[in-house]
């Protein structure tokens, strides 16, 4: 057997496609930074000159990492945690404030956000956590995954960085994996779709489709069960209630009357007799549908107060521009316009490497961090775009694969962990440069430029790889 | 125990791939719209420079035309295998000159005011023939290509200070109006400028597909989105052409400036001011070189004096002050007062020449008389139902702005003074509160502090023809299709009546045919009657300006006119003839054999100071 660590078991293709990420992201942030106007081939000052010395302290990281014993890993799960979580407490207090939000250390010439530690420390304290022998996703566990990531959460919204705190709903698809109810999922995906259906139309309407769809279902359960009559009195009551609240809406000139007290009021008559008869006639289904409804109105209704109150103007804005609802290329809207801009005029092939006009003469704002992505986009075309998707899609399913040959549930959770968050990046960061999504700023996996995203995906990559080294191995 | 989910959650990154892959395939293949924003290499937007709208006389005989110029454009990143001989030789300039033109252009880029992308001007204004060659050779000079423009040519080196030049706008024009870019002309004084938004039209686009080297390969998409550039209009000025020039050589060698207007419309029928400058001069590339020798010529031929100067109105203001007298019931046509060589009273002399004494206001108007004016004046200020000299002097000041003094009339042309009307607050201020009606007495013949333009006083001529209205004085006469602003065509009343004007209009007539002398009688022209006052202005820059007022005929007047010749003398001695043959020339269209000794005695008169 060969002793030597970096032989032993590595994963060359996950290497591979690391490599091909960072030298290709290299190359775009050296295009986006190429001044074709000065023609200079090479300058210290540059970005690409700093990013290349991020990349060697990333591999010479790297290597540290490959000669540390897997365990480590495991024991100083809840340290690292802790430390990172001291860190940001740090920041909040001494850190620099850029765009913003008050996210970063600034030493000397260089300067780095803490929350890249603080997700390899909450992956690594997930790991830990579903691991141990036994584990189970009862109330306790539910209250100590979500206790583990509300720290971080809470810490991040206090520095103003609404995009970095979202990464952490990410660890949701590990704990799934590891066998978290599918309705927490499913509750998810609803709630996103109730927002954003409330958001580009009336919340009232929202909530009266979402009422219908799942009084249908009730119906249908009960008919299932042999409960035909109990059916049709929940879908009729509902119908009844609904249509005298309507008519009553009608003739109301009481101002704080809210057409959203339409289908509550009815939900609340149907609900109250739909779970009456399913303890009665033992139809645990009908509970659950009822949660779902209830989810769905409360978001529905919330999302309208929140966008109205909560939200600060400049949230509100990307919001309706990413809807449509505003136009304003110009303003709030320029950044999205002039990424679409620049992707757009890329066509299928590109126009070649340094070939790039719209992201250069800095027409793209934060053309080497945020939106990189338009710079693959304008000098490499549809074919280069579509390409990049296809390897980082290679890259996440290759990790969602190794992960699974893990003998330890450690490894495997902690694969979850890291396949999630680059997941959760590449998706956020890409919508948002092609307006799928508003703008947050949240950066490309070795893409964006700035070293301590970099230093720290690499860092979350290669711990990954070194555990898979020990695949047959019990780590605990 | 879950290994299914794994497939769930490798679904979820799927179905986000895909997602994105769709809406980069829109984006980027799909969609045009993107494309087309983009500059892209393959894409050429020229614009098309609208010609500039024509301008005409009264008599519709043109005035400023357009004539073809072309810039050569550069893109820098495009420019390569120069043969630099033969293109120096195409476009007629030395190697040296093209040595500095690309070092310009190279500071240019490093100051980021040009871009290597970007077409910039890189020679400016060839002429025709010198295109002509550069066309032929154009597809051996990549990088390289011509952009017509349109340059003003003038027909009459004359009416220089109403046409106004036209320049390329300046960094601060394209930050106050984005429709202009670097490059583009703009009027820059008179009618140019005020009517820019008219004369200029609509600049249009056209988008030419080009091969790697920059040639056109034809239009992109058929034209699709090309816009065509729409003229600007033409102006037809109320400006009587032959007028003006006779009036600028009857100036030749003087300082001051001829106004004419047409009384019932209010058409300015010429504006000369002197010394002025063939406008020619400021055309194009010529610009840089005349516009310095013209603005540091200690005669100000820039300055537009029928407009902007100010004068004291001297003895021609003594109307006014009699139609203020009459309206306020202070004198009375009949109204005697008497003149021993002036107006004495205690210390205080103020002296008149020798006439007949008493007389009665016609007279007064007749002989000029200063006295009659001392009194007549004081006893408007002095007049019991004012209560006080102080009051009196703001009804007498509200009277003078409703003849259009001591504010701007409003004319079409930009940069008119306003005069100056001393009010009581004035006073008060200059000579402390106590002053009397004997304090301000010099404003009885026109002189002390009121200063008036010689548009505002040629106004004041056209108002007393009319016999008490007048509409705000403009050159231009209409716009193509579209007529002229509505303050125009607004008739703005002095609120004197009718009867006072024929009064003076009796005192005008007399001053010029009166038997037993009158101050113009030079201004006799046979079979017309004209009426007139002249005016001998002291001033503090030398001799007297000579000054002349004066309409004709009396009954349905065609032409009021004032004269201004600066420190010439007497009103009578220069003013009156230059006016005379104006009106000659204008309502004859010639100079009677018996009166072409006046006119040559002008033509060869030089009273410039530097002249002597």
């Amino acid at each position: 057997m060969n002793n030597n660590p970096y032989h032993k078991g590595v994963d060359w293709t996950i290497v591979l496609l690391y490599l091909a990420l960072v030298i290709f992201g290299w190359c775009n942030i050296y295009a986006a930074n190429f001044n074709p106007e000065t023609k200079v081939f090479f300058s210290v000052d540059a970005e690409y000159f700093k990013q290349m010395i991020w990349i060697g302290v990333s591999l010479v990281s790297v290597g540290i990492i490959m000669l540390v014993d897997s365990k480590l890993f495991v024991e100083i799960a809840y340290i690292f945690f802790s430390v990172s979580i001291v860190l940001l407490i740090v920041v909040l207090l001494v850190g620099k404030e850029v765009n913003g939000a008050k996210s970063w250390f600034s030493l000397g010439p260089v300067s780095f956000q803490p929350v890249e530690f603080t997700k390899i420390g909450t992956a690594l304290v997930i790991s830990r956590m579903m691991s141990r022998y036994g584990f189970q996703f009862n109330f306790n566990s539910y209250l100590k995954a979500f206790g583990i990531l509300l720290i971080p959460i809470a810490l991040v919204l206090l520095q103003n960085d609404t995009g970095s705190a979202l990464i952490y709903f990410v660890f949701l698809l590990p704990m799934y994996r590891e066998g978290m109810t599918t309705h927490i999922l499913v509750l998810g995906v609803l709630a996103i779709i109730c927002a954003i259906a409330s958001l580009l139309s009336d919340s009232a309407i929202v909530m009266g489709i979402l009422l219908l769809i799942l009084t249908i279902a009730i119906h249908h359960t009960f008919y299932k069960k042999g409960d035909s009559i109990d059916g049709i009195i929940t879908t009729i009551g509902c119908l009844v209630v609904s249509a005298a609240l309507g008519t009553f809406f009608y003739f109301t000139n009481d101002s704080r009357f809210l057409p959203e007290y339409i289908p509550l009021g009815a939900a609340f008559a149907m609900s109250v007799f739909a779970l009456t008869r399913s303890f009665i006639r033992r139809v645990p289904r009908v509970r659950i549908l009822l949660m779902y409804l209830w989810a769905g109105l409360v978001i529905s209704f919330a999302t309208g107060f929140i966008f109205e109150n909560v939200l600060i103007e400049h949230q509100r804005t990307r919001i309706n521009i990413l809807f449509g609802v505003e136009e304003d290329p110009l303003g709030a809207g320029y950044n999205v316009n002039q990424s679409l801009i620049a992707i757009g005029s890329g066509g299928a092939l590109g126009k070649g490497f340094l070939e790039g006009t719209q992201t250069k003469l800095n027409f793209v704002p934060k053309q080497s961090t945020d939106f990189i992505f338009c710079t693959v986009g304008e000098e490499w075309g549809f074919l280069g775009t579509a390409g990049l998707v296809v390897v980082y899609l290679a890259f996440f399913i290759r990790i969602i694969s190794m992960a699974e040959k893990q003998h330890s549930v450690f490894s495997r959770v902690y694969g979850y962990c890291v396949a999630s968050i680059f997941f959760f990046h590449f998706a956020v960061n890409i919508c948002m440069t092609i307006g799928l999504m508003p703008v947050i700023g949240i950066p490309l996996p070795f893409f964006s430029y700035g070293g301590s995203s970099l230093w720290g995906f690499s860092m979350l990559l290669f711990i990954f790889v070194k555990l898979d080294t020990d695949r047959n191995e019990l780590i605990r | 125990m879950y290994d299914t989910r794994k497939i769930v959650i490798i679904l979820i990154m799927v179905f986000v791939a895909m997602a994105i892959i769709i809406r980069l395939f829109c984006v980027q293949i799909l969609d045009n719209t993107y494309k087309l924003t983009a500059e892209s290499n393959s894409r050429r937007k020229e614009i098309q420079y609208p010609s500039r709208g024509l301008i005409f006389d009264r008599n519709g005989k043109l005035l400023v035309s357009n004539q073809a110029v072309y810039d050569i454009m550069i893109v820098p990143r495009e420019v390569h295998d120069l043969d630099s001989a033969d293109f120096c030789s195409t476009v007629g300039i030395e190697m040296d000159d093209l040595r500095n033109l690309f070092k310009e252009l190279r500071q240019n880029i490093r100051r980021r005011r040009a871009s290597s992308y970007k077409p910039s001007v890189f020679i400016k204004q060839l002429s025709g023939e010198r295109f002509a060659a550069f066309q032929e050779k154009m597809y051996r000079f990549n990088g390289f290509y011509a952009q017509r423009r349109t340059l003003r040519k003038y027909e009459y080196p004359c009416a220089a200070h109403v046409l106004g030049y036209v320049g390329e706008v300046n960094e601060n024009m394209i930050k106050k109006n984005p429709y202009y870019s670097q490059g583009d002309y703009i009027g820059i004084s008179g009618i140019e400028s005020s009517f820019e938004s008219y004369l200029r039209g609509e600049k249009g686009v056209n988008y030419l597909m080009v091969d790697v080297l920059g040639r056109s390969k034809g239009e992109f998409r058929d034209g699709e989105f090309d816009t065509t550039a729409v003229s600007g209009k033409d102006l037809t000025l109320s400006l009587d052409i032959e007028l003006q020039k006779y009036g600028e050589q009857l100036m030749q060698g003087k300082t001051g400036s001829i106004v004419a207007i047409r009384p019932a419309t209010g058409e300015i029928l010429c504006m000369v001011s002197a010394p002025s400058y063939d406008p020619s001069l400021l055309i194009g590339r010529d610009r840089s070189v005349n516009f310095p020798i013209l603005s540091s010529d200690p005669l100000k031929p820039l300055f537009n004096r029928a407009i902007q100067a100010w004068y004291p109105p001297g003895s021609t203001f003594k109307t006014i002050n009699a139609l203020i007298g009459l309206q306020e019931g202070v004198v009375t046509e009949n109204s005697k007062f008497p003149c021993n060589h002036g107006y004495s009273i205690g210390s205080f002399h103020l002296g008149c020449h020798g006439h007949m004494s008493p007389l009665d206001l016609r007279q007064s108007i007749q002989h000029s008389c200063n006295g009659y004016y001392c009194y007549e004046f004081r006893s408007i200020l002095d007049a019991p139902k004012f209560g006080g000299a102080h009051k009196a002097l703001e009804v007498w000041k509200d009277h003078l702005v409703k003849f259009g003094l001591g504010y701007r009339l409003g004319i079409d042309i930009a940069n008119e003074n306003r005069g100056f009307v001393p009010n009581t607050a004035y006073y008060d201020k200059a000579k402390g509160p106590y002053w009397n009606s004997l304090g301000v007495i010099s404003l009885s013949i026109g002189q002390g502090e009121l200063l008036l333009t010689p548009i505002q006083l040629c106004n004041v001529a056209a108002t007393i023809a009319n016999k008490g209205w007048f509409y705000t004085p403009h050159v231009v006469h209409h716009i193509e299709g579209e007529q002229i602003d509505s303050l125009y065509r607004t008739k703005r009343e002095t609120g004197i009546d009718t009867a006072y004007f024929s009064i003076v209009q009796d005192g005008m007539e007399a001053a010029v045919w009166g038997a037993g002398g009158g101050t113009a009688h030079g201004a006799q022209i046979p079979g017309i009657k004209v009426c007139g006052k002249t005016g001998t202005a002291q001033n503090p820059h030398g001799k007297d300006h000579s000054i002349f007022m004066s309409f004709a005929p009396r009954e349905e007047p065609e032409i009021a006119i004032t004269v201004y010749v600066e420190n010439a003398g007497f009103g009578a001695t220069w003013a009156v003839p230059i006016g005379s043959l104006m009106i000659e020339r204008y309502l004859t269209g010639e100079i009677r054999k018996e009166r072409k000794w006046v006119e040559d005695r002008i033509l060869n008169a030089v009273l410039t100071p530097t002249a002597k």
